[in-house]
């Protein structure tokens, strides 16, 4: 671990591999052909999702869902770069993150169907529960990444927020105790812009995000978030890092939020329509494809058959979305201790009565 | 196992170097708990004995510290936390409130985060500002969370060993005033558990109910009214979540009277928890409306002040003074 100041700064520029056009940039090499394959396939059945799930907010089968579109090579980089026994701790903007790495998304959407509050078991993916209240999840994961390191295990935690998040104090105090106790986590910020309305110049006036590493002794750096081959390059580099023992790091990714916050939100009251249509032409998915295409590594026949799957995913979303789970009362009271307290039989045994009497009658 | 003279402190680091030795996983961190013990001592000798990676400072920080407990927890470790201070808590009320009370909830069991945040608190210690606040209405109001606060020595090595060894997370309330006070206690012998309250004085005519700072100043009441040819039973409630109806019910309806004695600001409080409590299940039982002897609706007042803002035995008394009496 280093204390010079220098080597802690990020890049000039955020770091990109690829250009808008989809021609590599020479800065460094692009990760393999099969790496890049997959990473778009992902992209691919991301955008779908995205699309899907704001299709199903509409029909109201979801309540709200806040949408990465715009933002997905983030997403799949993030969940790509982590082996079998590292975590992701996701936001509420992250459900792509957590399907990338293996979680069922109809298990993922549940918070947002409204079923329950968290609807996959967090230790089969190793992902955290997806967290509201903002950045402290991060505290979360240098928790389980301290643990993990205690016992001498190899584990890396990737600890994903926002940029309007690293104005929480949670942020600071995650990044500072990752710092202090060297726990290998990946602190990844992905900078779309705003935090519901407000821009990024109210939440923070420094050179960057990833400049905030400095003061903690952690080392920052700064990607393109819509390039998905510097994502994988850098969160990459950033997890091998951490898991040699150079302790935490963090990462911005300059990126965009193209929808609303949330559907429920009206993103004109605060921006311009040319500001989100300068974006549209640095889109990630687009972006792959046109390196893979130059590449001569996909054709139209595989852009065929990643959008089929990715149909696929989206139909199994639909299909799950549309099954309608019947409430079950008891749940209400199961899960607040181990063991119900006398006070929550009582209080159960009120609505199974108040439901017998609905039967009854 | 041979009685020993202990003070609460001694008895809650003993409970503490008991569990880590029993279980690897079981940690201590916070602010000065290392090589100097923590403010209080309570972590006297801990890193010396189980090495700094089992008992630890942290940065000054305490929802960093709670934040980190619960990511340790996830991952198969056992952690106890020492806020420094009732009030310097606050910092941590979020993590506190939105994760460690609902984690197992929010994940249907699949996450759970068994840990303790114990908490130094309470006034009666002439304290400056911020050093004497009794915060367990906070906690008390959060499901999810188990909330004790033991009043003597023995309750303290207990209910400790009892919290750490619990699949809940609790928070962990210690009477400052009460850290330094001598029992005979007996380690091994076990103490009722967590959702138990006690009968700690046998008495016919009137129920006391406190817990925590307030229960050495209920028993001193009921000692004086015994002169005074009244029997007071003095129950010690230890478990303020979950509350024991049941033993605190059975008390009341064996004397028909009752008066709550709580440190805390009475308003919106545990204190008026348990009134409404045992009114709606002994109202029959009732000889006259429950009263109250708490902390005045006031920010804790400053060390020379706070002999009025503490529950003391004359205010007990009159209280029970106030018991309708005359109409038995
Ligand atoms: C502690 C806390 N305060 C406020 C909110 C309400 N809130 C939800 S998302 C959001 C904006 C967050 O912005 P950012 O961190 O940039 O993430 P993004 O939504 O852009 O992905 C706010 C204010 C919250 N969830 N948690
Ligand atoms: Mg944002």
């Amino acid at each position: 671990m280093t204390r010079d100041p220098e080597a802690l700064l990020p890049s000039a520029e955020p770091v990109m591999l690829i250009d808008p056009s989809g021609v590599p940039t020479g800065l460094a090499e692009v990760p393999d052909d099969d790496t890049m394959l997959a990473a778009y396939g992902a992209l691919v059945a991301a955008r779908r999702l995205n699309d899907q799930a704001y299709a199903l907010v509409r029909q109201g089968r979801l309540a709200v869902y806040p949408s990465s579109h715009g933002q997905e090579a983030c997403q799949v980089a993030a969940a790509q770069v982590l082996g079998a026994d590292d975590w992701l701790f996701p936001t509420y903007r992250d459900t792509v993150a957590a399907v990338t790495r293996g979680v069922d998304p109809v298990e993922v959407l549940v918070l947002l169907k409204g079923d329950w509050h968290s609807g996959y078991d967090p230790y089969r993916t190793k992902v955290g529960p997806q967290a509201t209240p903002l950045a402290t999840q991060l505290l979360h994961a240098v928790g389980v990444g301290y643990a993990a390191k205690l016992r001498g295990e190899p584990t890396v935690v990737m600890a994903l927020c926002g940029d309007g998040a690293t104005s929480e104090g949670d942020f600071h105090e995650a990044l500072n105790f990752a710092a202090v106790f060297g726990v290998p986590v990946v602190f990844f910020v992905q900078n779309n812009e705003y935090a519901i309305s407000v821009p990024l110049a109210r939440q923070s006036v420094a050179p960057s995000l990833a400049h905030k590493g400095v003061g903690y002794g952690v080392p920052g750096e700064r990607v393109d978030g819509n390039d998905v081959a510097a994502l994988l390059a850098v969160l990459g580099g950033a997890v091998a890092k951490a898991r040699a023992g150079e302790g935490p790091q963090l990462v911005e990714a300059h990126t965009y939020r193209m929808q609303a916050h949330t559907n429920a939100d009206d993103a004109t009251r605060y921006r311009q329509d040319d500001e989100v249509a300068a974006w549209v032409e640095r889109d990630p998915l687009m972006r792959a494809e046109a390196y893979l295409r130059g590449r001569g590594v996909l054709g139209d026949d595989q852009v065929t058959a990643y959008a089929a799957e990715a149909d696929r995913v989206a139909a199994h979303v639909r299909e799950g979305l549309n099954r309608d789970v019947e409430p079950n009362p008891d749940d209400l009271f199961d899960f607040v201790y181990a063991r119900r307290t006398p006070q929550l039989e009582e209080q159960a045994a009120l609505v199974a009565d108040e439901l017998s009497r609905e039967d009854a009658s | 196992m041979t009685h020993e003279k202990l003070t609460m402190a001694q008895a809650l680091n003993r409970a503490l170097r008991d569990a880590m030795a029993e279980d690897p996983t079981v940690l201590m961190f916070g602010e000065d708990v290392g090589p100097l013990g923590g403010v209080f001592r309570i972590t006297d000798g801990l890193t010396a004995e189980f090495g700094e990676e089992r008992c630890f400072d942290t940065p000054l920080a305490e929802s960093g510290i709670v934040g980190l407990a619960v990511g340790m927890a996830m991952n198969g470790m056992r952690p106890v936390v020492e806020m420094q201070f009732d009030a310097f808590a606050y910092p941590a009320f979020e993590q506190v409130v939105s994760h460690v009370a609902k984690l197992r909830n929010r994940t249907r069991g699949a996450v759970t985060v068994p840990m303790v945040i114990r908490v130094p608190y309470a006034g009666g210690i002439g304290g400056v500002e911020h050093h004497c606040d009794s915060s367990e209405s906070y906690y008390a109001h959060t499901p999810g969370l188990h909330v004790l606060a033991p009043a003597n020595a023995a309750d303290a090595y207990g209910l400790l060993r009892e919290a750490i060894a619990s699949p809940d997370p609790v928070v962990f309330l210690e009477p400052k005033k009460l850290y330094w006070s001598k029992e005979e206690v007996d380690l091994a012998a076990p103490v009722p558990g967590i959702g138990r309250a006690a009968v700690v004085r046998e008495g016919t005519d009137a129920t006391l109910i406190a817990y925590g700072p307030s229960v050495p100043t209920a028993l001193e009441a009921a000692e004086v009214a015994a002169q005074d040819g009244r029997s007071l039973q003095v129950v010690d409630v230890r478990s303020i979540v979950p509350f024991d109806d049941a033993t605190v019910c059975d008390a009341v309806r064996s004397t028909g009277r009752a008066v709550v004695v709580a440190e805390a600001v009475g308003f919106a409080s545990v204190s008026s928890e348990i009134v409404a409590r045992v009114t709606e299940r002994c109202f029959h039982s009732l000889a006259a409306p429950i009263r109250r002897v708490t902390g005045f609706d006031i920010p804790f007042p400053p060390p020379k002040l706070e002999h009025f803002q503490l529950p003391g035995v004359d205010r007990i008394l009159d209280a029970v003074d106030d018991l309708q009496w005359e109409d038995s």
